[in-house]
């Protein structure tokens, strides 16, 4: 009886519930009125940081080949782990800005090519050490030399020089680029006792939790760090735990039992069901995430625009986000942006689903005979579906598509980024030029579309060097409309994070950066009686 | 005995030379699978000089023999490497995961072995009638639901609504004896609904096999308890293929249980495989396909040796 109050009551909290309704259901359970306030003040206060407790969050992606060394993140878990004991430079923030965490201020030479960052005073790691301009230097070398096999080599590869000047590090650029503090913000860059030169597995950082349990692909378990230098906004628990059950119904289970207090990629076919269950709220998030079709646009027959245009206009992409995401998403317009990233250009017509215009343009193309598209498990939840919902819209503008279905086990390495038409997925970056650079330049390792435009690549360079806002935005909106029109990429949707979360758990905020509150889950939340 | 001994020792020795060239076939295998430990590795956010960068670092390039007999060495001297992924010693990973696999395995096999050979006599017992009958069909069900269905019934039931047992079995060091027991009891409780069937009704046929023969029809004829001729006359004429479906059992009970360490979220062995195949980290899975591999040579070989022991006529070769 009190367990269903207690819910009712925190929903008052969150404005969900009104008053009256939980002042008649607490009369129809026997509560007097008096007891029934006396009850919703408890929960009220809930609603401000509690601390203590243990936060238990069971999630997909974690593998038993895990390691603690920041440069290997890749999946779900370790990404999350390392967000809860590591600190970084910079942080971007729920709403998109950027925080200063070990960096207390930071600012660039007029021509963007040389950024100075003020470490701050009083941060301390784990063993102890207190955080040194030095130690931040050590640690963009290590994720920026080219012997390093770190996820973010590639975004470090901008920096020419580097030079610790007493508490300021100093950051010489090869070429100007107004974004840097973001592309610091990768999740990679955790900062480490000597730049993790010697131990990069030690797993010790200046985070609000320190690690104590490492289980590679079974749990990882942390506890608060008594020094840390931010404990008013973050570390409430005393203990955080992450599990990895990558199997949807036993994640489901462990939350509906009350095994654990958050569980991350919930299936969007299961999400009705999940809502049923009581003391649990869906959290949906729309994020940078998107889910693709990529045509190499060097190879026959997709070097022909005409019929890359008909592909794109053959496609329908309201049915997708019904169909394969169940509305947990929203549509896109074939270029890898959408309004989550500041400086969106928002004024560009969004693409629809035009069977005769494909016909027409298919046509032109000159091309006859099935296209092989090739897809997988792996490219995205519900690629293959997604992929013959693509036949169906296609075969509408007399376009025929050979859905091939490939084994997950391979795909990135056999398909993706060799094949010249296949599903994939990117997970989004901090701002366009770093999604633009990664997938999209001539010289980008994963440009995966083939796209190749040296006007393109000279416009990105110059946005990226443009510290004037209104002009970086009209060259971004140049740009979007190149991809769009030119490129290789067919973008149906963006899809959002979708998460589970106990009523028991406070502090739940909106970030879709990435999934679980971008990975601060476990450090900005709070547990609640 | 001492021809006892010689083919007990004839035995042994199959089964170690059978080990031997079950590891030039597992190292084999692994040369052939698609894809490289770099490109695994790395995923889909590999740059061209990470690959090249891990590839160098992990040696790639040596040839295949003298990476086998390098290997084979290793294994004979108990040193089985390092995971090529994430650096770990396999030895120590693995022994843990090992460890929870057997006991798993363990308590399964305590409840599922004598409930499943005590289940087999009675329905010999009471052939034809309605226990019989009922144990018949109940095992017959659970025979035919997938491991994957009973497991997920028993977490719906057992761990959401009635909340008596935890569904998540995760094990850690610092646990009690009797904590352990609790975490493991759900899967435990499907594996044993999973190769009870199998064990009981081969139990109940080889029973009933040797019930077909002369010599128990003089021991009814003698008038004996219909328990008394089952326990004393047919159980142990019985024995040789019991314990051979009983070691199927076992053994399944070790390297089979993939399916239900992922639901249950177990980390033992399966698991702990399947992540390190998908990762092409050849090392691990090699150590883990000779360990499966022994575990079932071994438990054949002890099959046999049960039915050689209680079987005089095979001792006397024509």
């Amino acid at each position: 009886m009190t367990n269903e109050l207690e819910h009712l009551g925190r929903q008052v909290v969150r404005g969900g519930v009104s008053r009256r309704h939980f002042m008649g259901r607490a009369a129809a359970l026997g509560l007097t009125a008096s007891s029934a306030g006396t009850l919703l003040a408890s929960v009220a206060r809930a609603a401000d940081p509690v601390t203590g407790g243990l936060i238990k969050a069971g999630m997909v992606g974690g593998e038993s080949t895990n390691s603690l060394d920041p440069a290997t993140f890749l999946s779900q878990v370790p990404f999350v782990f390392g967000q809860t004991w590591g600190e970084k430079i910079v942080e971007v923030g729920p709403t998109g800005a950027l925080e200063p965490r070990i960096a207390e201020e930071w600012g660039a030479s007029s021509d963007a090519k040389t950024w100075t960052f003020k470490i701050r005073d009083g941060v301390e790691f784990h063993n102890g050490k207190t955080v040194t301009a030095q130690d931040v230097f050590d640690t963009l070398d290590r994720h920026s030399n080219e012997k390093s096999e770190s996820g973010a080599l590639g975004i470090m590869r901008g920096i020419d020089t580097m030079q610790v000047n007493g508490k300021e590090l100093v950051i010489s650029l090869k070429e100007a680029n107004a974004d840097l503090p973001y592309l610091l913000a990768d999740y990679h860059l955790i900062i480490q006792p000597g730049g993790g030169k010697d131990a990069p597995d030690a797993g010790i950082s200046a985070g609000a939790y320190k690690v104590t349990v490492n289980e590679p692909g079974v749990r990882h378990g942390a506890e608060k760090f008594a020094n840390f230098w931010d404990a008013g906004n973050r570390g409430f628990a005393d203990q955080v735990e992450i599990t990895v059950i990558n199997d949807a119904t036993a994640r489901t289970a462990a939350l509906q039992s009350g095994q654990v207090h958050m569980i991350n990629n919930v299936e969007p076919k299961i999400v009705d069901l999940i809502k049923r269950v009581p003391g649990v709220t869906v959290k949906n998030t729309a994020g940078r995430g998107h889910y693709v079709f990529i045509m190499h646009c060097d190879t026959a027959p997709f070097d022909n625009n005409d019929l890359r245009m008909a592909l794109k206009l053959a496609i329908n992409r309201e049915d997708m986000v019904d169909k394969i995401l169940r509305g947990y998403g929203t549509v896109g317009n074939d270029f890898p942006i959408n309004s989550a990233y500041p400086l969106f250009p928002a004024d560009i017509e969004q693409r629809a689903y035009d069977p005769e215009e494909a016909a027409h343009y298919y046509k032109k193309s000159g091309h006859s005979g099935p296209i092989v598209l090739q897809t997988s498990d792996v490219a995205f939840p519900g690629a293959v579906d997604a992929a013959q919902l693509f036949q169906q819209h296609a075969s509408a503008a007399g376009i025929t598509i050979d859905v091939k279905r490939e084994p997950g086990d391979g795909y990135w390495s056999e398909v993706w980024n060799k094949q010249p038409f296949c599903a994939s997925y990117w997970g989004g970056r901090p701002v366009q030029d770093q999604m633009y650079s990664t997938a999209y330049i001539s010289s980008a390792d994963w440009n995966d579309t083939r796209f190749k435009r040296p006007e393109f690549d000279a416009l990105i360079t110059k946005a990226k060097a443009e510290l004037d806002e209104a002009k970086r935005k009209s060259m971004y909106h140049d740009a979007a409309l190149m991809v769009r029109n030119e490129g290789g990429l067919i973008l149906p949707m963006f899809n959002d994070w979708i998460e589970a979360v106990s009523d028991r758990i406070g502090g739940w905020e909106e970030d879709g950066a990435q999934t679980m509150m971008n990975g601060y889950a476990l450090s900005k939340t709070w547990l609640m009686g | 005995m001492g021809l006892l001994l010689r083919l007990v020792l004839q035995r042994v020795a199959m089964g170690l030379l059978l080990l031997l060239a079950v590891s030039v076939m597992i190292f084999a295998a692994t040369q052939i699978l698609p894809g490289d430990v770099a490109q695994a590795i790395l995923g889909q956010s590999a740059t061209p000089e990470a690959l090249a960068n891990k590839r160098a670092e992990l040696g790639l390039d040596q040839p295949a023999v003298t990476r086998y007999f390098a290997w084979l060495g290793g294994m004979l001297h108990g040193d089985l490497g390092t995971a090529l992924s994430n650096g770990q010693d396999i030895a120590t990973s693995l022994g843990k995961r090992l460890g929870n696999t057997l006991f798993l395995a363990g308590v399964a096999a305590v409840i599922a072995v004598p409930l499943a050979i005590l289940l087999g006599l009675v329905s010999v017992r009471y052939r034809g009638r309605w226990p019989d009958k009922l144990i018949s069909g109940l095992s017959l069900a659970s025979i035919s639901l997938p491991e994957f269905f009973i497991g997920y019934v028993l977490i719906f039931f057992v761990g959401v609504q009635l909340r008596w047992l935890p569904s998540v079995a995760t094990v850690y060091d610092s646990m009690s004896f009797l904590d352990r027991l609790e975490t493991v009891a759900m899967p435990a409780l499907t594996l044993t609904l999973v190769v009870l069937a199998h064990m009981m009704r081969m139990t109940r046929a080889a029973i009933l096999n040797v019930m077909q023969s002369a010599y128990i029809e003089t021991a009814e004829l003698k008038g004996l308890r219909a328990f008394t001729i089952i326990r004393k006359h047919a159980f142990p004429n019985a024995i040789a293929p019991i314990v051979n479906v009983v070691m199927i059992n076992l053994a399944y009970l070790v390297v089979g249980v993939v399916v239900v360490e992922v639901i249950f979220v177990y980390p033992g062995m399966g698991q702990y495989l399947v992540d390190h195949v998908s990762k092409r980290d050849v090392p691990v899975v090699q150590a883990c396909g000779l360990i499966f591999a022994a575990v079932y040579i071994l438990l054949n070989m002890v099959a046999d040796v049960v039915a050689i022991i209680s079987n005089p006529r095979l001792r006397h070769p024509k």
